[in-house]
């Protein structure tokens, strides 16, 4: 089966953990020449001190309120940054259980064919162990230079403001996702559950799921509705790859993944980083819609629709929520950005309602993480039927995501959520598969307890 | 018959460790943070033990079963050891964090007292090693087979319940107890908790001999939970105060 390119592309786009605070990343660096870092940092404090706060008064209240800021802010985030550890371990967790608990019941998943993705053409039923990993280093290279040239190629849209082309391509994509993909899981569980269905019954279900999941993602919707497509869709496409991923080749991808990740994000040429600059520079919140949030206030779609719902320049990002706006399209790569919400800037008027002190900084985690990670742990669940394989994985995973986040919470800038999460999983799936599993399959024939 | 089974075993073996995670860890961020960083710690502690074993049954005749076995006992002594060191390890990380957390937090000192986070660094040991001693035994529990056939005991999936709810629990108070000794600079807690590690591990040994086993491993746990509970903070006076359902100002619970 040769997948599409616009699975290429859902992925490529997927695989981007953005940092929320986009516009206002470098916080707390003294920069008089650019006001809008200076915008941020009152919004982040602002809260209940600072219920009258208008958004044309921007720049004033900044300014006024800076040298407060400074000592505060380091605390806001450390303070609240077990929280949104928090935020960010449950849906991952939760992509994960869905990825293992198929892997372990649909044996569709786990079967090989000998169908491969197009992007990995070297085939891995090779005669000798050189051949093949070979084979699978060159699956990777081939791999690993697509993502390179599309994520190239949509920072090259995004610096030439082909907004229409982007959004087209996304909506594409996630059409793939919520009823091609949706249909074939549903299909496979039936099958593996040996229910009988009729084809009307599964139009109607694909329908209604995919309609809505569209209209959740692109448009406007509760936002635990949207997150939990957010988290149905990265497990899709996780399953996706790890059925048809050879064996070798997924995790040589994986670690080049990680690695191109902290390249993307971190180099000052980097593509990634240049779209976060690009971002900023427009004030623009990035590609919101493929990236899960974790803000808890939307502002249109809650109780007074009609009085926020005029967008001004600034906020027309925004104002629609991340989760809504698809004009971002997931470039990138993997980030995990501090959540500063250009929409502050329509937080801060209505402070007075909202407690929005912490509600208004969630984090944002891009939707290819999660793939990536279920992706880990599904293979570690699918290869040796293991689980403690798989539960190492996991804890390596999830206190990756936690030093990754710290790291955040220290630096305030855009990072990778990719490479210390995918290369503590690594080292632990390697080492719990070929060291600890037989250790203690041992002490538990023998019933020691240690 | 085998579907009862499974829930059985994993209601007795992680019952009581889920319960606690979700009344006393699941509602504050810090904790739950604290817990897995716990678990990893522990699972770091067993990576570096397996590794040392297994070089050591490389390194030997895997055709000789007794040798084999005298090399499991070892990695497992070492095991052991390691998680202790690991245990210190663990109690040195979070006391420089938690000062950092205490220096710039707004709140007088510290949002996580060394109490509670012994607590629940001790559930995180326990609650990994007791999912690794039993998952893959009671994933094996749901599908076809029969236990005992080859002359092993058929109370397997029971016994293995009760030891690793023993050890996840015995850990919880290990946590507590060793923490509060290194607070109070008493080493010697350091080495009797050791002791008592090695000597649950030494009453393992002696299964199938459940009786021998289980028993004395039990009465050990009660003991253990004895001294934590007098060891971080707790007397007499506030159990009577809760069976008489007096509240005081005093009373803490750790």
């Amino acid at each position: 089966m040769s997948t599409s390119d616009s699975e290429e592309d859902s992925y490529n786009e997927r695989t981007a953990l953005v940092a929320s605070e986009i516009p206002s990343v470098p916080s707390y660096q003294q920069d008089p020449d650019q006001p809008q870092p200076a915008d941020m940092e009152p919004r982040r404090r602002t809260v209940a001190p600072e219920p009258a706060a208008e958004p044309p008064s921007l720049d004033r209240s900044a300014v006024e309120r800076e040298p407060v800021d400074l000592e505060e802010e380091e605390e806001l985030p450390l303070k609240y940054g077990a929280k949104h550890v928090i935020m960010l371990f449950v849906p991952v967790t939760l992509c994960m259980v869905v990825v293992v608990a198929t892997i372990k019941s649909v044996s569709f998943y786990t079967e090989k064919n000998g169908q491969q993705l197009i992007y990995t053409p070297f085939t891995e039923d090779t005669d000798t162990v050189g051949e093949r990993l070979l084979n699978s280093v060159l699956n990777t290279i081939i791999m690993i230079s697509v993502i390179v040239v599309m994520t190239i190629f949509l920072v090259v849209l995004y610096k030439y403001r082909c907004y229409k082309f982007i959004h087209g391509w996304l909506i594409l994509s996630s059409l793939m996702m919520l009823f091609w993909f949706s249909f074939m899981y549903l299909g496979e569980v039936f099958k593996t559950y040996n229910l009988a269905m009729d084809y009307p019954t599964v139009a109607m279900i694909i329908w209604n799921f995919g309609v809505v999941g569209m209209i959740c993602i692109h448009w406007k919707g509760p936002l635990q509705l949207q997150q939990a497509y957010l988290i149905a869709i990265s497990a899709l496409m996780a399953l996706v790859f790890i059925k048809y991923l050879p064996e070798w080749s997924a995790w040589v991808i994986l670690g080049a993944i990680s690695v191109y990740d902290l390249v993307a994000v971190l180099c000052p040429k980097g593509p990634l980083r240049m779209l976060v600059e690009t971002a900023q520079e427009r004030n623009e919140p990035i590609f919101p819609a493929l990236i899960y949030s974790s803000a808890m206030i939307w502002m249109v779609g809650m109780a007074n629709p009609a009085r926020h719902a005029e967008p001004t320049n600034q906020d027309t990002g925004s104002s629609d929520e991340e989760a809504h706006r698809s004009e971002g399209s997931a470039l990138a790569r993997d980030w995990v950005e501090p959540e500063t919400q250009v929409s502050s800037g329509m937080n801060r008027s209505y402070s007075t309602e909202d407690d929005l002190d912490e509600e208004d900084r969630g984090v944002k985690l891009g939707l290819g993480d999660f793939i990536f990670y279920s992706v880990l742990v599904g293979k570690a669940a699918a290869t040796g039927g293991d689980w403690n394989t798989t539960l190492a994985c996991f804890v390596a995973i999830l206190i990756g995501l936690c030093l990754t986040l710290l790291l955040l919470a220290i630096f305030k800038k855009a990072l990778p959520a990719l490479p210390i999460s995918i290369t503590f999983g690594l080292v632990f799936y390697f080492s719990t598969d070929n060291l600890v599993r037989p250790f203690m399959d041992n002490l538990a024939a023998h019933q020691f307890y240690i | 018959m085998t579907a009862a089974v499974f829930f059985g075993c994993a209601f007795i073996a992680f019952g009581p460790a889920f319960s606690l995670f979700i009344f006393t860890i699941a509602k504050d961020p810090l904790r739950v943070i604290i817990l897995i960083a716990g678990a990893f710690f522990w699972l770091v502690s067993l990576l570096l033990s397996s590794l040392v074993w297994f070089i050591a049954t490389k390194a030997t005749n895997a055709q000789d079963l007794t040798l084999q076995k005298n090399l499991l006992i070892f990695g497992s002594i070492f095991s052991v050891i390691l998680q202790e060191v690991f245990r210190f390890g663990y109690y040195r990380l979070l006391r420089k964090a938690n000062e950092g957390l205490a220096a710039i937090s707004e709140e007088d000192g510290p949002p996580l007292s060394v109490r509670e986070m012994a607590y629940v660094a001790g559930l995180g040991f326990g609650i990994m090693s007791g999912a690794f001693s039993m998952i893959n035994t009671l994933s094996d529990s749901l599908g076809p087979g029969t236990v005992g056939m080859f002359g092993d005991s058929q109370y397997y999936f029971i016994t293995s319940a009760l030891m690793t709810l023993a050890l996840t629990m015995l850990h919880t108070f290990w946590g507590v107890v060793f923490f509060e000794g290194c607070e109070r600079k008493r080493w010697w807690v350091i080495a009797v908790v050791l002791c008592v590690h090695l000597m649950v591990f030494s009453l393992s040994l002696l299964n199938p001999f459940y009786v021998g086993s289980i028993l004395p491993v039990y009465a050990i746990m009660l003991l253990m939970a004895v001294w934590a509970f007098f060891s971080s903070g707790g007397s007499l006076h506030n159990i009577t105060l809760l069976w008489t359902c007096r509240k005081s100002n005093a009373e803490t619970s750790s």
